[in-house]
């Protein structure tokens, strides 16, 4: 097994033989000519049959892949109808006494050197298109036929390089991945790989030895994988499957709202640990985000993140949510996420340790930063605030208290901030059994199933040794959840789940029949959890 | 002859979709037009010479228009420029 690296300009997997895609070499020689006229009208007939397959070429392209990207083809009419190229294969012929063919060859070679000389990638992209405008002369008057067969099996296409006019004859059916050594990601060649889903690197080493033999373009990670080896394939394969199967559910669940059979609408989010999760909670359709873990903007630093780099961050996720709901959990440290600069003390029993809330009632400056950072970001989407660990009303009195002090600051400066609402976490017991009384205080209630079996069942997640007997589908727990549904919706409070329990397709009838009206799950299951939703029926 | 000073906003510049309508429109009318940008001058009825200018976005445009409809060419072009470039 041999392995390449290249570009990648679409992600995906490709499994299949290569098939090395060489051009005829178009032989070009210098030939004397007679009669310059009838050499000139020769071109002339050429030149209206290229435009005449152009014209069907860009049919084509408009049909597969749409009038944008079709419009090329027009382009490249515009360009062999172009006077200043014109006047060169004329002038070549009239006074050099040349074929048409060195004609074009020499004046294709002179207008692709201009655009190859500029300092822009675009425009120095666009010789590709002088090439093959040439190509396209030099065949016609050639007399022969349209490049880009290939036959019956579908093919990885390993090529020098891909003219546009070529990528859009070839039989999108028989087409598994592209590669090549040139083009660029500006390239038409390029756009085209991405408009029609196929797996595409560029300015890959390719071989001539390659033809025939297996292979593998992981478009992911940007590699090329010659005669992989089994155990490899066999990965890959299954990736794929996988790869399909979730794009299948993703085309039938894509835009779907998440209804029950009968009506009811649950919310259904998605976690994140991250800004780059924004991506795949978008390319997942989830319609909102559940939870947002803010803990990663304390772990990746050696020192306390400022307010603004807090401030960018939350403002950029809740840009790019586009006014969909934003879920953010102010830092939950401690525990099993230690950082240095924190300076915490060895503890016997972090997970009931100094962690969380407890961090930030205690040093109330580190809060204030995040919640003044959280408000000041709220002008920019639909932020909710939810806050972790919560045991007693006395918490949630102390947190509301400072949340006023930091508005009133705001308000001081003329800072803007929207509706925020605000949430807690329901993972001990403590909460469960007096979710009553803090229904009255806040707007939501999201229950961390994790955290919750662990304190319920009294059961350490980090003990692998006890791991058959933490179950997170314990009768205990359920009615726990039941308890907090019901104490929540008597004063108006939503309910969700962000624990991994909320992914769970096996319990989401139970959960959505319990009354639990949000979901937030990993991005990966939000398609699944739809549709387990949409064949539930809540009554 | 007329002529009119514009700022390419366009992401790519001039790139070949663009200029290939700005030549159609340059091509309707019987007075000659003309580019100027980054130190060149292209004939704005010509695509190869007009893309070559490799007019870029945030660069300053002259065009300039000479013959009986510069008038009406300059205001179709100026319109064209406003809505695609």
């Amino acid at each position: 097994m041999e392995q390449f690296n290249g570009k990648s300009i679409f992600k995906g997997i490709a499994i299949g033989k290569i098939l090395f895609y060489s051009k005829k070499q178009q032989q070009v020689k210098r030939e004397k000519i007679e009669d310059n006229e009838a050499e000139i009208a020769r071109y002339e007939a050429a030149k209206a049959k290229a435009i005449e397959q152009l014209r069907e070429l860009c049919d084509k392209a408009a049909e597969e892949v749409g009038e944008t990207n079709a419009a090329i083809f027009e382009v490249h009419t515009m360009m062999l109808e172009d006077e200043d190229y014109t006047d060169s294969v004329y002038n070549m012929i009239r006074k050099n006494s040349v074929n048409a063919e060195f004609a074009v060859a020499a004046t294709g070679d002179n207008f692709s050197a201009m655009f190859t000389e500029m300092d822009d990638e675009y425009f120095k992209a666009r010789a590709a298109d002088i090439k093959d405008i040439s190509d396209r002369l030099i065949r016609v008057l050639q007399g022969q036929g349209n490049t880009g067969e290939i036959g019956e099996e579908p093919v990885i296409l390993v090529a020098e390089d891909l003219a546009p006019s070529e990528t859009v004859q070839m039989d999108k059916s028989k087409l598994l991945a592209f590669v090549t050594r040139f083009g660029s990601s500006n390239s038409h060649t390029a756009i085209l790989a991405r408009t029609m889903n196929i797996p595409a690197l560029i300015g890959v080493d390719i071989k001539k030895e390659w033809n025939g033999k297996m292979a593998v373009v992981d478009g992911k990670q940007g590699i090329l994988l010659v005669d992989p080896d089994g155990t490899v394939l066999k990965k890959y394969e299954e990736e794929k499957k996988k790869e399909e199967e979730a794009g299948k559910l993703l085309s039938q669940l894509k835009g779907q709202t998440d209804v029950t059979v009968d009506g009811r609408h649950i919310k259904l989010y998605a976690n994140i640990g991250s800004v780059a999760d924004v991506a795949n909670v978008l390319a997942n359709d989830a319609a909102g985000i559940g939870l947002f873990r803010s803990e990663f903007l304390y772990l990746e630093k050696d020192d306390y993140p400022t307010e603004e780099e807090q401030f960018q961050v939350y403002k950029t996720v809740a840009q790019n949510m586009a006014g969909k709901k934003v879920v953010i959990r102010t830092m939950d440290i401690g525990a099993d996420k230690q950082v240095p600069y924190f300076g915490m003390e060895h503890e016997e029993n972090p997970a009931m340790g100094y962690r969380a809330i407890r961090i930030c009632l205690d040093r109330v400056e580190i809060f204030k930063t995040q919640l003044r950072a959280l408000y000041r970001a709220s002008a920019y989407g639909s932020i909710s605030i939810m806050f972790p660990m919560i045991i007693s009303v006395e918490e949630v009195m102390q947190i509301k208290k400072i949340v006023e002090e930091v508005k009133a600051q705001l308000d001081s400066v003329h800072i803007a901030y929207g509706d925020v609402e605000l949430g807690i976490m329901i993972e001990t017991p403590a909460a469960v059994m007096i979710s009553d009384l803090l229904a009255k205080e806040v707007d939501f209630f999201s229950i961390g199933t994790n955290d919750l079996t662990q304190y319920t069942l009294a059961i350490d997640r980090q003990n692998a040794k006890l791991d058959h007997i933490y179950d997170p589908h314990h009768p205990a727990i359920l009615r726990m959840i039941q308890m907090v549904v019901d104490n929540a919706h008597k004063e108006n409070c939503w309910v969700g789940i962000c624990g991994e329990l909320g992914a769970d397709v096996t319990l989401i009838e139970q959960f959505i029949k319990m009354g639990v009206d949000e979901l937030s799950v990993s991005p990966s299951f939000v398609l699944p959890v739809r549709k387990a939703i949409r064949e539930t029926k809540y009554r | 002859m007329k002529e009119f000073n514009y700022v390419i906003t366009d992401e790519i510049g001039i790139h070949a979709r663009p200029a290939g309508q700005l030549v159609k429109e340059a091509k309707a009318f019987t007075s000659k037009i003309t580019l100027e940008a980054n130190g060149k001058s292209a004939d704005a009825s010509k695509l190869m010479a007009v893309m070559g200018l490799g007019v870029k976005c945030g660069m300053e445009v002259i065009v300039r228009a000479d013959g009986e409809d510069e008038d009406e060419a300059i205001a179709k072009i100026q319109e064209f420029m406003k809505r695609n470039l």
